[in-house]
């Protein structure tokens, strides 16, 4: 019997016989994700105590780049490599999950604290090399981390309304309201009020912080936020994203996003909504699009939608190219090596977006479905000895 | 009522513009069903050849300089057509042919890099190996004057120029040269046969590949017609990788699809209403949102009526 439901399960009978029992609990993915989560936190945990001291500030930044494009380019491949949607303005919602973070944090720690300084931090340490490191488990880092969630169900909630629209139809419309959206959302935020600062400390205590929400420093940026995202909440971050993505394509669900990417129409033959699952894949990347905005801009300090404009779509979208359209293994790859490369290339900085581009037509021409394709790097070794069954 | 008025001129001189590049967005798309990303960047291309042009004539922007005689603006014109069709099937013929199989999203990321090269490209400016080059360069330049800047009406405080006229006339009689050549040529239906099936149209002995280039060419030639209209009603051009571009050609791409895309008048249309709909936002809304009420018609559009206004519904089948 119980082999009967296992390979029910495998051959992924339709609905209406399957039983209630086969489905797991919702709350199953819980003890599912909980061992990678460890292991991330270990691995993050590790980097912040271990790696960060030996590699300098100059080394840790970087590390701390890696780690913000590896959210932008794994969120960015749910849409674009595994459901196949054509999305291109994913700074913009970078750009909103950044924007409402950095308000958050620094306007909350002046209404909390009276300062826009670091608080708190158990295992704060400074040290020689200039406080690099920032302060770790804190107060301020509850705060951090509330804000880094609001910025990403931020961006989602956009997400859900860019999606919804253009989704329906088939075809490349999100890519062009994705672009819309971005040149509005970079609009709207450069068209806000001043900022706020320390001597109007009185005036934010005494604002609702919906209405501070509106201030955010306009063409100018918005400056001197508490930089909180150090390595180790960056990293669990990028575990967190990693999880979710490749737990995502191993699911059934994925299986049903990876058909809308074949065939929308036979994907709809076997029973896929495809404008609903479409939708939610938009909405999950939205999401961590915006975390990873709020990462970047607390991290740096400051955020400008200026610099969150089409380059930074197009950066992103690179790399989900370069590495595979539905890799994520491929995809952190190229996100760790586009990192790295202008380091290395400072001195052909002014062909960066030439070669960049030329990389992005011939990578089309001579190898259209990217470095890895749809496998992860781990499949490549395991191709001679296919696994049994299905 | 006075401020109708000139908002009503601005937006049809402005919607002509959008007109015309749509043009570009929706025989390609009607041919080859995929946006085509470097148009926008085509246009750009346009009005830097313009100025380029125009430079090598002699002609330098600035208060003492004469506007030269009528023809040399027409051969600008034509020069510029010409360079831009030849860019357009180079692009095609390089970047687009060798995908013809490919699924979609590989066009489109194409046509992404095409876009990025194209702007980039156009920005350079260097030494190399002791050689100084340029391309367009990463400055902002004035446009010279090809035409007299002269009132040709007023009405009550609203002014009609000579350059809206020009515009606006240039406009129109390339759209109904467009749709001579659409509607009553043999390339013209051998296009609309390609659009229709591509297989069905080879069978029928046309040169399948020969009509895509020409599509591309007719497309880019519009584009850079529209880049030296917009050239001389502006007279700033901002460098070829700046957002202004692409956010033209977006809104142009806009009205493609709130017309209908792939219908040839839809786009005209869509054109004209995308310019009133934005020039009547700035006029009586807000001037801080002006992409904003285009974007939010796209929206709108897509929701209601997902075909465009002139577009009909087409059904997939398997």
């Amino acid at each position: 019997m119980a082999e009967t439901a296992m390979l029910r399960k495998r051959m992924s009978v339709s609905a209406s016989e399957s039983p209630e029992e086969l489905r797991p609990p919702a709350w199953s993915f819980v003890p599912r994700a909980f061992a990678p989560l460890l292991v991330g936190t270990v691995v993050a945990g590790i980097l912040y105590f271990f790696v960060q001291p030996a590699i300098g500030g100059f080394g840790s930044n970087l590390l701390l780049f890696a780690g913000i494009n590896i959210i932008l380019a794994v969120s960015l491949t749910i849409v674009n490599g595994f459901t196949g949607q054509f999305s291109i303005g994913h700074a913009g919602f970078m750009a909103l999950g950044g924007y409402t973070a950095a308000a958050i944090v620094y306007y909350g720690s002046f209404k909390i604290y009276g300062d826009a300084s670091f608080h708190g931090g158990l295992v704060s340490w400074t040290g020689r090399a200039g406080g690099f490191r920032g302060p770790l488990l804190g107060s301020g880092d509850l705060l951090f981390v509330g804000a880094t969630v609001a910025g990403g169900i931020v961006a989602a909630a956009a997400g859900w309304l860019v999606g919804l629209p253009s989704l329906r139809l088939r075809g490349d419309y999100l890519a062009i309201v994705t672009l819309g959206f971005g040149e509005i959302v970079r609009v709207v935020l450069q068209g806000t009020d001043e900022q706020l600062r320390r001597y109007d400390l009185e005036l934010i205590r005494s604002t609702p912080m919906l209405k501070l929400m509106n201030k955010l420093g306009g063409a100018l940026g918005f400056i001197g936020i508490p930089a909180y995202s150090t390595v180790f909440w960056v990293y669990l971050w990028v575990a967190i994203m990693l999880i979710v993505a490749v737990r995502l394509k191993h699911s059934s669900y994925g299986r049903a996003l990876l058909s809308i990417r074949e065939d929308e129409i036979a994907a709809q033959a076997v029973g896929v909504n495809i404008t609903r699952y479409k939708v939610r894949a938009f909405v999950l990347s939205s999401f961590f699009a915006g975390v990873a905005g709020a990462l970047y801009a607390l991290q740096i300090g400051s955020i400008n939608a200026g610099e969150l404009g089409f380059q930074r779509s197009f950066e992103i979208l690179i790399m989900v190219v370069l590495g595979g359209l539905g890799s994520v293994s491929g995809a952190t790859l190229a996100a760790i090596i586009l990192t790295a490369l202008p380091e290395v290339l400072r001195f052909v900085d002014q062909y960066r977006m030439i070669v960049y581009s030329l990389l992005l037509i011939i990578m089309m021409i001579v190898r259209p479905q990217g470095l890895f394709g749809v496998r992860e790097a781990w499949d490549l070794f395991r191709r001679r000895r296919p696994r049994g069954g299905a | 009522m006075t401020q109708l008025i000139q908002t009503l001129t601005d937006g049809i001189a402005v919607g002509s513009l959008y007109a015309l590049i749509a043009l570009g967005y929706t025989l390609v798309y009607g041919i080859l069903q995929f946006i085509n990303f470097a148009h926008s960047d085509v246009f750009a291309l346009g009005a830097w050849l313009s100025f380029t042009i125009a430079t090598w004539f002699g002609l330098a922007a600035g208060s003492g300089a004469t506007t030269p005689p009528w023809y040399i603006g027409l051969a600008v014109l034509a020069l510029a057509m010409i360079g831009c069709g030849i860019v357009g099937f180079l692009i095609e013929r390089l970047a687009y042919k060798p995908l013809r199989a490919a699924p979609r999203l590989n066009v489109l990321i194409t046509a992404i890099g095409v876009s990025l090269l194209l702007e980039n490209v156009g920005q350079l400016e260097g030494m190399f190996r002791g050689h100084h080059f340029k391309i367009f360069g990463p400055y902002p330049k004035a446009m010279p004057a090809l035409i007299p800047d002269r009132v040709l009406l007023h009405f009550a405080a609203v002014q009609f120029r000579l350059v809206d006229a020009v515009v606006l006339g240039t406009a129109l009689f390339l759209m109904v040269a467009i749709q001579w050549l659409v509607f009553r040529t043999r390339l013209g239906m051998a296009m609309r046969a390609v659009s229709f099936n591509h297989n069905s149209a080879a069978l029928m002995g046309i040169n399948v590949s020969r009509i895509i280039s020409a599509t591309f060419v007719l497309g880019s030639m519009l584009a850079a017609a529209a880049g030296f209209l917009y050239a001389m009603k502006y007279a700033q051009l901002k460098q070829t990788a700046d957002n202004v571009w692409v956010l033209l050609g977006l809104k142009a791409f806009v009205a493609a699809v709130v017309g209908g895309i792939g219908n040839i008048r839809g786009a005209m249309l869509g054109g004209i209403f995308i310019g009133l709909i934005e020039f009547f936002g700035v006029a009586y809304l807000s001037d801080k949102y002006r992409d904003v009420y285009v974007f939010s018609l796209l929206i709108i559009v897509l929701l209601v009526r997902p075909s465009g206004i002139l577009g009909k519904a087409t059904v997939e089948k398997v």
